[in-house]
Parts: C-alpha cells; sequence; structure tokens
C-alpha cells in the first residue's frame, strides 16, 4: 500500500513537470523542470526494483546531461529573457496531434494490456548477475552492445572536441 | 482498257515535271526550265490528241454506236469500310477526252509563250514549275473516275491558281487578290463538299459511270421520297453541288475573285481564267448532267437564270472597264454564264439535248479565242507597259500581227460567220429559244452587248486616236507570235468541227443543223453591236462621254462592277467578323484558353502548395510523420490488435 | 467527532486501503510514461528554441526507457533484456545529446540566433 501511495505522488511530481517543461516561456526554469522528471523517473525505477538502473539514471541523466544543459543554455543567451512566443497556429496543431496521439494511445493500453500480465514479487538484481550478463557472450548477454556504445561514445567525444571548438 | 494505256502519261508527266522543276530550278537556267516544261506539255499534246483520235474514231464507239465511258485504270486508294472507299483512275469519255485536247493545248500555246513574256522575270523556273503543277491538276480534274478524286483535284487546281495569282508576291494587291480568290473558291467548295457528302451517303457510292448509269436511277431510287425543307434531298445535294461549281466558275454572287485574279501574269491569266479552271464548274454540271436531268430538274431551271443574269451584268459592267484584262475577265464571265445557261436550258436525249452539246461546243471554241484574247493582251501590254485604255491607241500600224490575231478573236466572239463563236453560240441561242424563251431574250442581249464592249476593246487599243509613246511599242519576238498565230487558226477553224458527232448527251452521236431563223437574229444583233462600238470609238469623240453623263447613276454603278466587292466586305467584316467571329473568339479566349490557364493555374497551385511540404523545418516533418503514424494505427491497429489476441 | 463522521472516516479509510491494495497497476505507468512521451511531441512540434526541442526529445526517449523497464518488470521479471536495453538507450542518449548541444553551440557562434525559424536556411555558412 505505501508503494501505490509513493508512486502516486512521484508520478504526479513528474507529469505536473513534464507539462510545465515544455509549456514554460523561460529557459532556465525548463531545465529545472526537466531535472525534476528525470529525477522522478530514478524514483520510479527504484520502485520497480531496479537499483543499478536508478543509479545510472541519476549519474548519467540527471548529474550529466542537465548539466549540459545549463551550460548550453548559459553560454547560448541570457537567461532570463524570454524565450520567444511562438504562434498560436502552431501551439494549436501541435497540441490538437499530441492530444490525439495521446487519446489514441491511452485507448490501446487501458483496453488491452491487462489482458497480459502478473505481478511478482521478486528481490533485487544481484550486481554480480548484472555484471556477468554485461560481460558474457552466450545468448542473452551483452558484451558485443557494450564494446559498441563504448566506440560510439569515443566517436561521439571526438565529434563534440571537432564541432565545438574555438577557431 | 489496254488501247489507252499510254495515256496515263498524260497525268504523270507535268507532275514529275513540277517536282523537277520545283526542287530543281533553282539549280538550272531558266531557259533550260522553260524548255523543258514546254517539251512535256508538247509530248503530253501529242499524247492526248492520240487518245482522242483513237477515242473517237477508232475504239470509243461501243457496239450499237454510242460512246462508252472507258476506265482506263481505277485502283482503291483509301478504304474506310467495305462501302466507303476513295479511288483513283483514269476515266475516258466524250467530254474528257474534249477536255484533254483544250487543256493541252492551251496549255502548250502558254508554255511557249511564256518563254518570250516572262524572260528576265524573277522566279522564272518557279512559274514554270507552277505551270506544270496547274496542268496536272486540271488533267486529273477532268479524268477524274468518281467525284471524290475530282474535289481533291479540284482542291488541287485551287491552290495553283493561288500560287500563280500571288506570283508577284511583293506586290500587296496581288496577294490580297490571291487570298481572295482561294478563300472565295474555298467557301463555295465547302458547299461540293456537303453536297458529295449528302449525294454520296445516299447512293453509296462516289463513282461517276454508277451515278450516271441508267438515267442516274441509283440516285433517284436511294433518296426517293425523302425531302428536307420543302425540296426533295437529291435536289439539295445537286444544289449544293451546282453551288461549289458556280464558284470556281465565278457566276454571280461569288464572281468577285475573277476580276482580281487578274494581278497574275498574263500567260497564267490566260491559261487559268479564260480557258481551263474556270470552266470546271461547266465541267462539273456536264458530267452530272445526267443526275441533274433525272433527279433534279429544278435545279437546271436555277442553274440557267442564275447562268442568264451573270451573262447579263457581266457585260454591262464590262462595257465600262476601263483596264484591258478587266474587261477580258468580265467577257470570261459573261461566256462561260452562256455556257451554264445553255446547260441549263437542255433536256436528255438527241435533239433535245442540243444545250448540253452546245455548251460544251462553246466551251471549246471559247477556251480558244479567249486564250488567244488574252495573250495578246499579253502582248500590248508587254509593248506598252500598262494596262489601262487611256494608254493605248493606234497600235494597229506598229503591232500587226497581234493586231490581226486579236481580230480574228474579236469576230470569233462576237458570233460573225464564219468564225467558230458564231457556231457555237448560235446552238446555244437555238436551244434557249426552244426551251426557254425570257432567257433567250436575255442572253441575246448579252451577245449584242458582248459585241459591243469587244468591239470598243479592239477599237481603242488599235485604232481610237494617235497616242505618242515614251518608247516605240515593237511586235513581239516569235516566242510570242507564234502561239498567237496557231490559237489564231484554232479559233477561227474550230467552228467546223462536227461537235454533235462527237459529243452529246446521251454519248448517241447525231447530225445537228443549224437554225436559219435564230442564226440569222444573232448575227444581226451583233452587227448592230459592233456597228455602234465603230460608231463611238473608231475616231476619237465625245459621244461616248455625252451618254456616260447622260446615264450617270447607272454608269457610275456599272462601273463599280455594282459595288458587289463592296457588299461583301460589308458582310464579312460587319456581320461575320463583327458578330460570329468576334463571338466564337472571345468564347475561344475565356473558355478555350481560360481552360488551359486554368490547368495550368491549377498544377502550379498545386505544386506551391506542396512545395511547402519539403520546407527544411524538421518540426513539419516529425508532425507529418506523428500524423502519419497515428493514422496507421487507427487504421490498422484495430485488426492488429485482434490479430494478436486471437 | 459524531457517529456519522467516523462512519464516513470509515468508509473513506476501507476504500482507500481496498483501493490501494496490491500492486501498483501496470496501467498507470504506462499512463505516466504516456503523458511523458506526448508531453515531449507537443514540445517538439511547438518550441522555436532549439534547446527547448532537445528537452523534449530527452523527455521522449526517458518516457521509452521507462516503458522498457515496466513491461520487463511486469511482464517478463526473470529476464533482463528490458533492462539492458534501457541502460544502453541512457548511455546513447547522453553521447547524442553532447553532440547536439555542440552543434548548437556552433550554429551560435555563427549566427548569434538558436531560434529555427531566423537564418538559418542555408548549410553551408
Amino acid at each position: 500500500m505505501a508503494e501505490q501511495i509513493i508512486f502516486y505522488i512521484i508520478a504526479t511530481i513528474i507529469v505536473f513537470s513534464t507539462i510545465m517543461a515544455v509549456t514554460t516561456q523561460k529557459i532556465i526554469r525548463s531545465a529545472t523542470f526537466l531535472l525534476f522528471v528525470l529525477l522522478g523517473t530514478a524514483g520510479l525505477y527504484l520502485l520497480l526494483d531496479y537499483h543499478f538502473l536508478m543509479a545510472v539514471q541519476i549519474a548519467v541523466y540527471a548529474g550529466g546531461v542537465m548539466v549540459l544543459f545549463i551550460f548550453a543554455i548559459l553560454l547560448t543567451h541570457e537567461p532570463g529573457v524570454d524565450v520567444k512566443f511562438e504562434k498560436p497556429g502552431r501551439i494549436f496543431i501541435a497540441a490538437v496531434a499530441a492530444l490525439a496521439g495521446l487519446g489514441i494511445c491511452g485507448h490501446i493500453i487501458f483496453y488491452n494490456v491487462n489482458k497480459f500480465y502478473t505481478y511478482v514479487t521478486q528481490s533485487e538484481f544481484q550486481m554480480q548477475d548484472i555484471g556477468m550478463a554485461m560481460m558474457g557472450t552466450d545468448k542473452y548477454q551483452y558484451l558485443l552492445p557494450f564494446e559498441a556504445i563504448s566506440v560510439l561514445l569515443l566517436a561521439c567525444i571526438i565529434g563534440g572536441i571537432m564541432i565545438a571548438r574555438k577557431r | 482498257m489496254d488501247a489507252f494505256n499510254y495515256s496515263i502519261l498524260i497525268l504523270v508527266l507535268p507532275v514529275v515535271m513540277f517536282l523537277i522543276l520545283g526542287l530543281g530550278g533553282k539549280y538550272m537556267k531558266p531557259v533550260i526550265a522553260g524548255t523543258l516544261g514546254s517539251l512535256s506539255l508538247a509530248v503530253m499534246a501529242v499524247l492526248a490528241y492520240t487518245t482522242a483520235y483513237q477515242y473517237f474514231f477508232e475504239v470509243g464507239k461501243g457496239a450499237d454506236g454510242v460512246y462508252q465511258a472507258i476506265n482506263v485504270f481505277h485502283f482503291q486508294w483509301l478504304r474506310f469500310t467495305d462501302t466507303l472507299h476513295i479511288d483513283l483512275g483514269m476515266y475516258l469519255d466524250p467530254i474528257s477526252v474534249m477536255m484533254l485536247v483544250v487543256i493541252t493545248t492551251v496549255s502548250l500555246m502558254v508554255h511557249v509563250y511564256s518563254l518570250g513574256y516572262m524572260k528576265g522575270e524573277k522566279g522564272f523556273q518557279r512559274y514554270y514549275a507552277f505551270l506544270s503543277l496547274f496542268s496536272f491538276a486540271m488533267l486529273g480534274l477532268v479524268v477524274a473516275t468518281n467525284i471524290f478524286q475530282m474535289y481533291i483535284f479540284w482542291e488541287l487546281v485551287g491552290v495553283s491558281s493561288f500560287l500563280l495569282i500571288s506570283f508577284y508576291y511583293v506586290k500587296p494587291s496581288a496577294v490580297a487578290a490571291s487570298k481572295k480568290a482561294f478563300i472565295v473558291t474555298r467557301f463555295a467548295d465547302f458547299f461540293f463538299l456537303v453536297g458529295i457528302l449528302l449525294l454520296s451517303y445516299f447512293t453509296g457510292t462516289f463513282d461517276f459511270a454508277t451515278l450516271t448509269a441508267s438515267n442516274a436511277d441509283i440516285c433517284v431510287s436511294s433518296t426517293a421520297g425523302m425531302s428536307f425543307l420543302g425540296m426533295s434531298v437529291l435536289s439539295w445535294a445537286m444544289l449544293l453541288i451546282f453551288m461549289g461549281g458556280a464558284g470556281k466558275s465565278a457566276m454571280m454572287p461569288f464572281h468577285i475573285w475573277l476580276p482580281d485574279a487578274m494581278e497574275g501574269p498574263t500567260p497564267a491569266s490566260a491559261l487559268i481564267h479564260a480557258a481551263t479552271m474556270v470552266v470546271a464548274g461547266v465541267f462539273l454540271v456536264a458530267r452530272l448532267f445526267p443526275i441533274y436531268h433525272f433527279g433534279a430538274p429544278e435545279i437546271l431551271t436555277v442553274i440557267a437564270w442564275v447562268g442568264a443574269i451573270t451573262a447579263l451584268f457581266a457585260a454591262v459592267v464590262a462595257c465600262t472597264q476601263t483596264d484591258i484584262k478587266r474587261v477580258l475577265a468580265f467577257s470570261t464571265i459573261s461566256q462561260i454564264a452562256f455556257m451554264l445557261t445553255s446547260l441549263g436550258v437542255s433536256k436528255f436525249g438527241d435533239h433535245e439535248g442540243l444545250g448540253y452539246m452546245a455548251g460544251m461546243f462553246h466551251l471549246f471554241t471559247h477556251a480558244f479565242f479567249k486564250a488567244l484574247l488574252f495573250l495578246c493582251a499579253g502582248a500590248i501590254i508587254h509593248a506598252v507597259h500598262s494596262n489601262e485604255m487611256g494608254d493605248m491607241g493606234g497600235l494597229a500600224k506598229k503591232l500587226p500581227i497581234t493586231c490581226i490575231t486579236f481580230g480574228i478573236a474579236w469576230l470569233a466572239i462576237a458570233g460573225i460567220y464564219p468564225f467558230s463563236g458564231f457556231f457555237s453560240k448560235d446552238e446555244i441561242l437555238a436551244a434557249a429559244m426552244e426551251h426557254n424563251f425570257p432567257i433567250y431574250i436575255i442572253l441575246s442581249v448579252a451577245a449584242g452587248l458582248t459585241a459591243f464592249y469587244m468591239t470598243r476593246l479592239f477599237l481603242r487599243i488599235f485604232f481610237y486616236e494617235k497616242k505618242h509613246y515614251h518608247h516605240e511599242p515593237h511586235e513581239a519576238g516569235p516566242s510570242m507570235a507564234i502561239p498567237l498565230i496557231i490559237l489564231a487558226v484554232f479559233a477561227f477553224g474550230a467552228g467546223f468541227v462536227p461537235f454533235s458527232k462527237f459529243v452529246t448527251s446521251d454519248g448517241v452521236p447525231y447530225d445537228a443543223h443549224i437554225n436559219m431563223q435564230v442564226a440569222v437574229t444573232s448575227v444581226l444583233i451583233s452587227l448592230v453591236g459592233i456597228g455602234i462600238g465603230f460608231r463611238l470609238y473608231f475616231k476619237k469623240n465625245d459621244i461616248p462621254d455625252k451618254i456616260a453623263s447622260s446615264i450617270s447613276t447607272f454608269y457610275k454603278w456599272a462601273h463599280n462592277k455594282f459595288y458587289f466587292d463592296e457588299l461583301w466586305l460589308y458582310v464579312t467584316r460587319n456581320i461575320i467578323f463583327k458578330r460570329i467571329s468576334a463571338t466564337i473568339a472571345w468564347f475561344d479566349k475565356k473558355f478555350v484558353d481560360g481552360f488551359m490557364d486554368s490547368l495550368a493555374y491549377v498544377t502550379q497551385a498545386a505544386s506551391s502548395t506542396i512545395k511547402n511540404f519539403q520546407s527544411g523545418y524538421i518540426q513539419q516533418y516529425a508532425l507529418a510523420y506523428l500524423l502519419g503514424a497515428l493514422i496507421l494505427v487507427v487504421g490498422f491497429g484495430g485488426w492488429l490488435i485482434a490479430f494478436i489476441c486471437k | 467527532m459524531g457517529r456519522l463522521e467516523g462512519r464516513i472516516i470509515n468508509i473513506m479509510g476501507d476504500f482507500i486501503t481496498s483501493f490501494l491494495s496490491g500492486p501498483v497497476p501496470i496501467e498507470a505507468y504506462l499512463a505516466v510514461s504516456t503523458i511523458m512521451f506526448f508531453a515531449g511531441v507537443y514540445g517538439f512540434l511547438s518550441r522555436k528554441n532549439m534547446l527547448m526541442v532537445l528537452v523534449s526529445v530527452e523527455l521522449m526517449l526517458n518516457a521509452a526507457d521507462l516503458n522498457f523497464v515496466v513491461f520487463n518488470r511486469y511482464l517478463y521479471p526473470g529476464q533482463l533484456e528490458g533492462f539492458f536495453f534501457t541502460l544502453f538507450a541512457i548511455g546513447i542518449a547522453a553521447a547524442e545529446t553532447a553532440i547536439a548541444i555542440a552543434i548548437i553551440i556552433n550554429i551560435y557562434r555563427h549566427v548569434k540566433s538558436i531560434y529555427i525559424d531566423e537564418n538559418i536556411t542555408k548549410m553551408k555558412n
């Protein structure tokens, strides 16, 4: 029961923050609301017994990406100045599309999903299991994606430096 | 038939010569081109005479002494359905053989004459090429086996005439005249075509032999009982066909093109507008005569009256004209009207078919003396360098050969015994008197006027007064004089040909006698006309001017050709152009152009709308992507989920 | 407190405990992630500042990751595919965001503006 109450609190925070993040005029506030969303998502991961993932989320997203965003915002204009106002037509179309999508997806979910699952309580995953799965080469083990992502990160680092260096 | 196979050369030679002279004329010296053209025509003339001799004296008569129509050769050219096909071929019967002789003779004379007349002109080779083309077209017209082939060659003759009238294409008046000729004849040919289509729709055939066989049986039976606006369908068809012929033969009210067509070179006028093309209408009526007589006799009456009125009208106008070629043009109109009237009053069979025979006879003799008149006029114009009567006078001593040959032609056209015109005109008047007395009166008056104005012309040119010329007019060279002499011989002797033994309405030869009553009356009338002419014009005096001023209004009207040109111009400009053409042009601009423009506009509008889809704005792309995905989900999702959930 | 108020509180308490007993229904998690996703869509389609667009992209990625984790937990409790997918997705998203921000800063240096509809119509400058 406590689980459910905590879930509803976190869910409320997430929903409120996402809506504020995309509708606010000031960009720093938008970044801040994004941060709350990321932290809330981490909380949800914790509720689902994925501790490692929660840690990664906080470390990478909330810590790394958000800092990057704040730097970028501060580098590209003065904070506190309003974001320019968009055309009402554009907002309207985007809102309509988003709401339509929401309606359709919601309909699909609520009509169909409860046929599929059963809930099983489980203990948390052991880190050794996660580590073995990450570094293993059998079926259902993820060495190859791990190496691939490390190459990708290398490329991104080099690319980022190349693009953003001062001439 | 095998005996006549060589006669195909009569058609092939001129078209080959046209191609050679037309395409290669630039590279030839003018003399070579002229000689080639004349030589080919000489060969054609020999062939034509051989054909005529063979046809009339040896092979042509059938077992019962009736002249048969012979198909020399005949092939299907275009085939639309089993019954609808256009053939080409050569068809020999009395009138077409006679026309072969006439056309080749006159054309040969014109070719030889032009060697001298057109010497030094720019475009000499082009001229000979067009002359060959015209000869080909006219010969094809007279030997046509079916009415559609005749229509094809009819149009081709119109084109050649157009090309020759506008030979001096740098003169705007020549260009205007050629356009007028072509448009007026083309307009009349529209009616001709409708008539052909009507006739062939009901009878199912174009062929002359079939149409005129057994008293035009097929025409009468297939259109029996059908009528439109009170006249039978066959009458309508024949009336429309006659209107086409009237356009080509310059009958009222389509005559307006012929006086203006005198802008062309004089030998061309002699060939086309005197002797051959303008008689195509007469030839058409003669060819279809059985249908006219048995199927639509009331149209023959119409033809007779149109001819009679035109004859009188043209003769009146000719009395007042001062350009010598214009006088000859109106004279031609008048004489062709004589021929058509004669056909109109004719009946069918032996002596009843006198009008037919007389009309054809007059065609035969008229070709010679009218061509002679034009060629003489050409010699005079060549000598004096002017067309107007006012610039001429007293040329009798200076141009002796021209004077004598002109005199022979003058007597022929006036109808004095024993020149050829007497015989043919006498037969026409006899036919008219027998069948339709009022027309006889009109024709006699016209004949008298003919004598008068031709005398006026002759005297004004050669006598009248001594004029002072800038450079001495001299007689033309041999190439011009020889054709004059030959044609004068024909103009004199053609009357002695026993025509009724060769050409009659039903192919049966018979003996024709001169009706003394008619003959004496007509000669007397002509002598009266000549006498008045001599009194007024032998020496210069002021009686003509006094007469002219006393009937001044009528004189003014006659001098301006009864304002027919102005009337036609008014009709075309104010009625056709302003009302009909303007409306159609407005419709074309608004609707047809508007439709096309709107197609273009719609395409452009659509493209600029679609262009916006490729804006480069990623948000727009994302929106499209999202909407597409949603639509797909909604469209297929239900089916998909049912499939998954089973 | 009277007996009426006490009864109402009892009913409310029963209702809450009955409603809130048991595990969190999967629809709730999915509803959250759906709302997050479509809020991200809205932001992506309607914002003019490039950084806001990037924020919206992050939102969408997060929503997808949440979806993966939730399904992994509820439908395949013993297995780890969704978990690892999400792990790698987080890493890749971080790398991609870094590059995007580098590009945006570059653009800002040249055109002095990071609004989508101003001045940025040619590739080469």
